[in-house]
C-alpha cells in the first residue's frame, strides 16, 4: 500500500501538481491559500519548474495565460475575491483554447468577506469564471485526498480538452490536515513529452505555428458553436458523482466538497437513528450531475435537503432545476465563513422527513 | 540617366505624402491616378533626377517603396 | 542597379496593413521587421500584442505571436521568457495599454529585469476607441474625454515611462525615440536593434518608446502631424537613450 504523508491542504494541492508534470506557478499572496504559493517557491526549484510571485491577481491568472501558450503545465490558486480578479485571464484561455489548472480555496464574500471558508462562489465556478459564456469542468474534492487526486486530475482533463479546469476548494480543505497517499510523479521526460507534444505552441515561424484572437464575428459564432457542443457532451463523459445509502432512501442529502463532507457523517446518525437517508454528492459540479437526480424513486421520496455552505443558496438552484418539482427541495446553509455543523443539517433532515 | 531608381508599390501607397515631402530632388508626386482603395499613390514624376537615397522609403510607414542605385 | 531599399520579409504582400494614412505604427512595424531580418530572427521570434490599433495588423504582420488581454502583455511575456528562454520575445503596446491598465504589469516586469523586450508606441491617445484621453496626452490636448483640453488639475501630467522605468535597478536598456523624420527613424532603428541585442546577450528587460502620431485622432492630416510631433510632443518627451548597459 501506498505511504500516506500527514500534509495540509495546501500543500497536498501543490504537491499532487508538481507531480502531475505542472512546471509553472503564479500567485498572489491571499488567505486561506498562502501555502500553495509558499510550497511551490520552494519546490518548483527543485523540479526545474518556475514560480512567479505576481504583482496581483490579475498579473498571476495573465502569467498563467502566458505560460500556457508556451506549452508548460501550469496552475494558479487563489480565493474568491481573487478569482474574480482573474476572471479575465480565465475567460481569456477559453478564447485561446489553452490548458490550465485554476484552484479557488473559497472564503466568505462578497467583496474581501472574511477569510474562513465558504462555498459562496459555485454559481461563479460553474457558470460565470469571466465574460463570455464559457464553461469549465469544476472538480470538487471533499477530502485532502481527492484534492491531491483531482488537482492530479485536473492537468490531464485541461490537456484532454486543451481547456482550463477549475478546481473549487475551500478554505477549510485548503488549511486542515490529513494523511494523503500522493499520486506517482510524472518523470521529467514525460514533462518534457507532453510539452512537447502541443504542437500549437508559438515557437516562432520556422515552426509554422500561430495563434490568433479571434475577433471576426462568423470564426467567433462558429466556435462558440463547437464549444457549445463540448460543454454538452461533458454532461455525459465527463459528469462524477458519489451516491451513498440511497438505494432505499426517503430522503436525499445533497451537497458538494466540505459541506457533503460534513453531511455524510450526518447520514450515518441519520440511519443510527431509524431514517432512511441517503446523500448524493457531486464528485464535479461542473459538468452538473443530473443522471444522479433522474435515478432517484420520486414516488417515495419525501425530499432533498441541500446543504452548503452558502445563503443565499446557490448549490440547491442547480438542485431544483433538474428536481422539476417532483419533490420538495430544502435547505440546510451557513455563510459568510460560518461552517454549517452536524446538528444543524441533522435537524433540518428530520424535520424534512417528517414522521419516522 | 538617372543615378537612382524608386519603384512604388501603387496598392499599398495610403498618399501620406510623408515621401514627397522627404524628397531631396523633388522626385514624387500625385497624380490624378487613385488605386483600388481609393488613395492618389505616390508616383515618380521626376524619375529622372532621383540619386537613389533610399529617405523617401526610410519614411514611408507602408514599406511600399523599393529603392535601386 | 542593385536593390538599396526593400520591404522586410516579415511584413505580408498579400494581407492588407490595415492602420491608418500616415499612421506611424506601420513605421515600426517595418523597423522592427528590417532588424529582425537583419538579425535573423525573423523565423525565431515570438511577439505578444498588446490590446489597441495593434489588432489592425495582426495578419499584415507575418510573425508568430499570441495575444493578452489589455495592459497584461508585460506579465504574460515574463511568464512565457521564463517558460521558453530560447524564444526570442517582444511585445508592441499602445500608451493605453502600457501606461494605464497595464502600468503595474509593466513596471514590475521592467523591476523583476525579465529577458524581454519591449515596444512601446506614445501617440498621446486612444486610436482604437476612438480619440479618448491617454495617460500620455499633453496638457491643452483636446481629446474625446477631455473635449476642453486636457488640465493638470483634473487629469494631471503627462507621464514619461522612460523616465519613470529608469528610476529601477534591473532594466538593461530604455530609450526614446521617433519615426517623425529619417535621421530620427535611422536612430530608432538603432534603439530597437540595441534592445533586441540585449535580449540576446542575456541582460534582461529593455525598452523602446517610439513617439508616434495618430492623423485621425488628432484630427491633422499625415504631414500636420509630423509637424506636432516636432513643434509640440518633443517639447514633453526627451528623446535619448536613457540606459544603456
Amino acid at each position: 500500500m501506498q505511504e500516506k504523508k500527514f500534509m495540509k491542504g495546501c500543500e497536498a494541492v501543490a504537491e499532487a501538481a508538481v507531480r502531475a508534470g505542472c512546471r509553472f506557478y503564479a500567485g498572489y499572496p491571499i488567505t486561506p491559500q498562502n501555502d500553495v504559493p509558499e510550497y511551490f517557491s520552494r519546490r518548483m526549484p527543485q523540479v526545474g519548474g518556475v514560480f512567479l510571485q505576481g504583482e496581483s491577481e490579475v498579473a498571476s491568472a495573465n502569467m498563467l495565460l502566458a505560460a500556457a501558450a508556451s506549452g508548460t503545465r501550469a496552475m494558479t490558486t487563489s480565493s474568491s475575491c481573487g478569482i474574480s480578479l482573474m476572471s479575465e485571464a480565465i475567460s481569456w484561455l477559453a478564447m485561446h483554447h489553452l490548458p490550465a489548472v485554476i484552484g479557488n480555496f473559497q472564503r466568505g464574500g462578497p467583496g474581501i468577506g472574511s477569510i474562513q471558508p465558504s462555498q459562496q462562489d459555485y454559481t461563479q465556478a460553474t457558470k460565470a469564471s469571466g465574460n463570455g459564456g464559457f464553461q469549465m469542468i469544476v472538480l470538487a474534492p471533499s477530502t485532502l485526498q481527492e484534492a491531491a487526486d483531482m488537482t492530479y486530475e485536473a492537468f490531464d482533463l485541461a490537456d484532454k480538452y486543451s481547456f482550463p479546469v477549475l478546481v473549487l476548494l475551500d478554505g477549510f480543505t485548503g488549511t486542515m490536515m490529513e494523511p494523503v497517499a500522493m499520486p506517482e510523479a510524472k518523470s521529467d521526460e514525460e514533462v518534457a513529452a507532453i510539452k512537447a507534444s502541443k504542437t500549437w505552441v508559438p515557437r516562432g515561424r520556422e515552426k509554422d505555428h500561430t495563434l490568433h484572437n479571434i475577433t471576426d464575428g462568423a470564426p467567433l459564432q462558429e466556435r462558440n458553436i463547437r464549444e457549445a457542443e463540448m460543454y454538452e457532451a461533458w454532461k455525459t463523459t465527463e459528469v462524477k458523482w458519489e451516491e451513498y445509502l440511497t438505494e432505499d432512501a426517503e430522503l436525499i442529502i445533497s451537497g458538494y466538497g466540505i459541506a457533503a463532507r460534513i453531511a455524510k457523517s450526518v447520514v450515518n446518525d441519520l440511519r443510527k437513528a431509524g431514517y432512511k437517508v441517503g446523500l448524493i454528492r457531486p464528485i464535479r459540479v461542473n459538468p452538473f450531475p443530473a443522471q444522479a437526480f433522474e435515478k432517484l424513486n420520486y414516488e417515495k421520496l419525501r425530499g432533498i435537503l441541500c446543504t452548503e455552505l452558502s445563503i443565499p443558496a446557490q448549490y440547491a438552484v442547480d438542485v431544483r432545476n433538474v428536481v422539476h418539482g417532483r419533490t420538495p427541495v430544502g435547505t440546510a446553509l451557513s455563510s459568510g465563513g460560518e461552517i454549517i455543523t452536524a446538528d444543524a443539517i441533522y435537524e433540518a433532515a428530520v424535520e424534512m422527513y417528517g414522521k419516522l | 540617366m538617372a543615378k537612382g531608381k524608386v519603384e512604388i508599390d501603387a496598392e499599398a501607397c495610403k498618399s501620406c505624402l510623408f515621401c514627397i515631402k522627404t524628397c531631396p530632388k523633388n522626385v514624387l508626386d500625385i497624380t490624378d491616378a487613385v488605386n483600388s482603395k481609393g488613395y492618389q499613390y505616390v508616383v515618380p514624376v521626376n524619375a529622372e533626377e532621383c540619386i537613389g537615397c533610399a529617405m523617401c522609403a526610410t519614411i514611408c510607414p507602408d514599406a511600399a517603396i523599393t529603392v535601386y542605385r | 542597379m542593385e536593390i538599396v531599399y526593400k520591404k522586410p520579409s516579415n511584413l505580408s504582400e498579400t494581407q492588407p496593413n490595415n492602420f491608418c494614412p500616415g499612421c506611424m505604427h506601420s513605421t515600426a512595424w517595418k523597423l522592427i521587421g528590417e532588424v529582425l531580418d537583419e538579425m535573423e530572427l525573423t523565423e525565431k521570434c515570438v511577439w505578444i500584442a498588446g490590446v489597441g490599433c495593434v489588432a489592425n495588423a495582426h495578419r499584415y504582420i507575418e510573425l508568430d505571436q499570441f495575444n493578452q488581454p489589455h495592459g497584461r502583455a508585460c506579465a504574460g511575456a515574463s511568464a512565457f521568457k521564463r517558460c521558453n528562454p530560447d524564444t526570442f520575445l517582444f511585445t508592441y503596446q499602445g500608451d493605453g495599454d502600457l501606461a494605464a491598465i497595464g502600468l503595474g504589469e509593466t513596471i514590475s516586469a521592467a523591476n523583476r529585469g525579465d529577458n524581454f523586450t519591449v515596444i512601446f508606441i506614445n501617440n498621446g491617445i486612444y486610436g482604437m476607441t476612438g480619440g479618448q484621453m491617454a495617460p500620455t496626452t499633453l496638457i491643452g490636448s483636446k481629446t474625446t474625454t477631455t473635449p476642453f483640453g486636457r488640465t493638470a488639475g483634473e487629469h494631471g501630467y503627462p507621464i514619461h515611462m522612460c523616465e519613470l522605468l529608469n528610476t529601477l535597478q534591473a532594466p538593461s536598456y530604455i530609450a526614446r525615440c521617433t519615426t517623425a523624420d529619417v535621421p530620427n527613424v535611422r536612430k530608432t532603428k538603432n534603439c530597437i536593434r540595441k534592445a533586441f541585442q540585449n535580449q540576446l546577450d542575456g541582460k534582461g528587460f529593455s525598452f523602446v518608446e517610439i513617439i508616434s502620431n495618430c492623423p485621425t485622432n488628432w484630427g491633422m492630416t499625415p504631414l500636420e502631424s509630423l509637424d506636432y510631433i516636432h513643434d509640440v510632443v518633443l517639447k514633453e518627451f526627451e528623446l535619448g537613450e536613457f540606459r544603456c548597459r
